[in-house]
């Protein structure tokens, strides 16, 4: 069986408000996944689903086709949106208490948790009481705790939030190990360009329901625009006359625009070298910022 | 892992946490003392046998009881030494006792032959010791489930503040994170207690009222599965009050009932403990009966069933009590958005389990 972790037809509601709407998507082993959404959108209840900490009201949550167990969540790594480890406890003894609690052995959670403290710069800390540590520092033991049982599946609630640059990089190598391993990496996230640089697949919801989901081209490419871009030497302001053309932007010599559906983006680029050299004519991809947009109005 | 492992190791963290504690370990401390200058202290502050000032010739009965004899010359030197305060008495011609403002009674038992004397019930318990020991066994279950309940309801609200129970829901069951807090309090409870009777029962060796000891066995005996249950039934109260809050600040708000069903029948049974119904009632109901029952068992007026009934009525009490509990626990454990009301935490079982 492949192994993907695959949500179908997923509907909860909170008292009378629904939350989630048929919520249907997959995550596939070794791909990282961006979950994106407004906030109140319902990521981090379809989150708490997976895991188990909520229930859904109708529909399933499989992995590898089968039901999610007990024992499957317990393989699964898990950030909260909401962060927090006991601040009376060392780094080192509660990242090994929820190794074991992950079903380690006391060896083996011992040794994961030195290999993971050390990974993510925390070993000289180690034996700190977690409040004495800076808020950043306290992020990196969350994502110790997170990672110490060697996780199947990592869902991680905006994992980015509230980290320092460094820090950002030192989270993004280590998914990206985890998913190279093999590992489905489901991760949410609200800053659009963060997940334009890490994602392989996106899932964008919008008031509960999915809007798009798929491959990061396979959207780029669904959701392409007709527009071009126009570099020439003089003046561009021509292309205003122009049949089948939109003007979106003009900055002089460069132009951005839309053409009408159909209509040949040759004949604009043979009226434009007809007027003199072009040093750039281009089709725009949309950022996911656009994609986003368009598919959440 | 299974819901015995993960509970094993809740309560291994809860405990390993607590004995580094340094409030509940100058707290144990001080218990300790407590009850070791209780029972060492007061034979000794009753003081030794009485001193008698006596003539070598007259020394001899009185060595024989067991007396603290002074051998003086003569009478006079006797009397001057009961003046000078040397001595509590003095024995002279006659024979006469002499002492200062108080009747030295060992002395003239010594001198004098009692009548033969048949006690009729021998076995009856010494008025001082029977308010001394009910207050002891109430007070003991007083402050123990007080503090450990407390702290099951701190460790609780912790979890939630800090929001790490959403990590430890996912990867252990519910049931499993309550029942260790449960445990955990309950062993650390016994064993508190456990440390201080061992130094109750070696301070009452030094300060010789081993007898007592032989009177209280029984009592302390049936006290243990009492206390225990005793202590579930609580634990799962303070648990559930500790769960519909997110502040630690805010226990206090939700623990009324909770320091109510500690409280009442700590009072009751000290204010009513001479009162017969109100006892055999009071030993019969499951928030008393772990004090009451022990304390009638004590006093000679329980049956030899009646411990046994009263005890599993205790059981179904606490184990009711769980599962009411629990439930509140799984309903409100992960509402974080202020205070979580009674019906709301009943009703939203949020969790799979």
């Amino acid at each position: 069986m492949t192994r993907t972790l695959r949500l179908d037809g997923v509907d909860r509601s909170f008292g009378d408000r629904q939350v989630l709407k048929n919520v249907s998507f997959e995550v596939t082993a070794g791909r990282m996944t961006g979950f994106v959404g407004a906030n109140g959108a319902g990521k981090t209840t379809t989150m708490r689903i997976i895991l188990g900490v909520l229930a859904p009201d109708a529909g399933t949550v499989t992995w590898q086709g089968a039901p999610l167990t007990r024992e499957d969540r317990q393989r699964f790594g898990y950030m909260p949106e909401e962060r927090g480890l006991y601040p009376k406890m060392t780094v080192r003894e509660q990242v090994t208490y929820l190794g074991r609690l992950h079903g380690l052995d006391a060896g083996a959670a011992r040794r994961s948790t030195d290999t993971l403290l050390e990974r993510v710069g925390l070993d000289e800390r180690g034996d700190d009481l977690l409040e004495t540590l800076s808020l950043g520092n306290q992020q990196r033991a969350q994502i110790a705790a997170a990672l110490v049982h060697d996780p199947e599946v990592l869902v991680l609630d905006e994992p980015f939030s509230g980290l320092d640059p460094l820090a950002v990089d030192t989270v993004v190598t280590v998914l990206r190990e985890r998913a190279a391993a093999g590992a489905p990496v489901l991760f949410s996230s609200h800053q659009l360009d963060v997940v334009e640089r890490l994602c392989d697949d996106l899932v964008i919801i919008a008031d509960g329901t999915i809007r798009a989901a798929g491959s990061r081209e396979q959207l780029r490419a669904t959701y392409t625009l007709p527009r071009f871009e126009l570099v020439v030497d003089t003046d561009a302001g021509w292309l205003r006359d122009q049949p089948d053309v939109t003007l979106v932007d003009l900055d002089g010599a460069r132009a951005v625009f839309d053409l009408a559906l159909g209509a040949d983006e040759q004949a604009v680029l043979r009226a434009a070298l007809a007027r003199g050299p072009v040093r750039a004519f281009r089709p725009v991809t949309p950022s996911l910022t656009e994609i986003f947009r368009e598919v959440t109005q | 892992m299974n819901t015995y492992q993960a509970t094993r190791l809740v309560a291994a963290r809860e405990i390993r946490v607590k004995l580094r504690d340094k409030t509940f370990l100058f707290g144990t401390l001080f218990f300790l003392l407590i009850a070791a200058a209780g029972t060492i202290l007061p034979p000794l502050l009753s003081g030794g046998p009485e001193s008698v000032a006596v003539t070598q010739d007259a020394a001899g009965p009185l060595r024989a009881a067991g007396l603290d004899v002074h051998v003086v010359p003569d009478d006079r030197a006797a009397e001057q030494a009961v003046r000078d305060g040397d001595v509590d008495a003095a024995v002279v011609a006659g024979p006469t006792v002499l002492a200062m403002d108080e009747a030295p009674d060992d002395v003239v038992r010594a001198l004098s032959s009692a009548p033969p004397l048949r006690l009729l019930d021998p076995d009856a318990v010494d008025p001082v010791v029977a308010f001394l020991v009910p207050f002891v066994f109430a007070f003991v279950f007083f402050i123990t489930s007080q503090t450990f309940g407390l702290q099951i309801a701190q460790s609780v609200t912790e979890e939630k503040q800090t929001r790490i129970v959403e990590i430890l829901v996912a990867a252990i069951p519910v049931r499993a994170l309550l029942a260790g807090k449960v445990i955990a309090g309950g062993i650390l409870a016994l064993g508190q207690i456990a440390l201080i009777a061992v130094v109750a029962v070696v301070g009452m060796q030094i300060g010789d009222s081993g007898d007592l000891l032989t009177l209280l066995a029984p009592a302390i005996g049936w006290f243990v599965p009492f206390f225990l249950l005793g202590f579930v039934l609580l634990a799962a109260m303070w648990a559930a009050a500790g769960a519909l809050v997110n502040r630690q600040e805010d226990i206090a708000g939700v623990s009324t009932p909770v320091q109510l069903a500690v409280m009442l029948p700590f009072f009751a049974v000290i204010f009513l403990n001479d009162n017969a119904t109100a006892m055999r009632v009071l030993s019969y109901l499951p928030i008393s009966s772990p004090t009451a029952m022990p304390l009638r068992l004590f006093t000679g007026d329980a049956a030899g069933w009646e411990p046994i009934v009263s005890l599993a009525i205790l059981l179904v009490g606490a184990g009711a009590f769980v599962v009411a509990g629990a439930r509140i626990y799984e309903g409100s454990l992960l509402r974080t958005n202020g205070r979580t009301s009674l019906r709301a935490a009943w009703r939203e079982r949020e969790t799979i389990g």
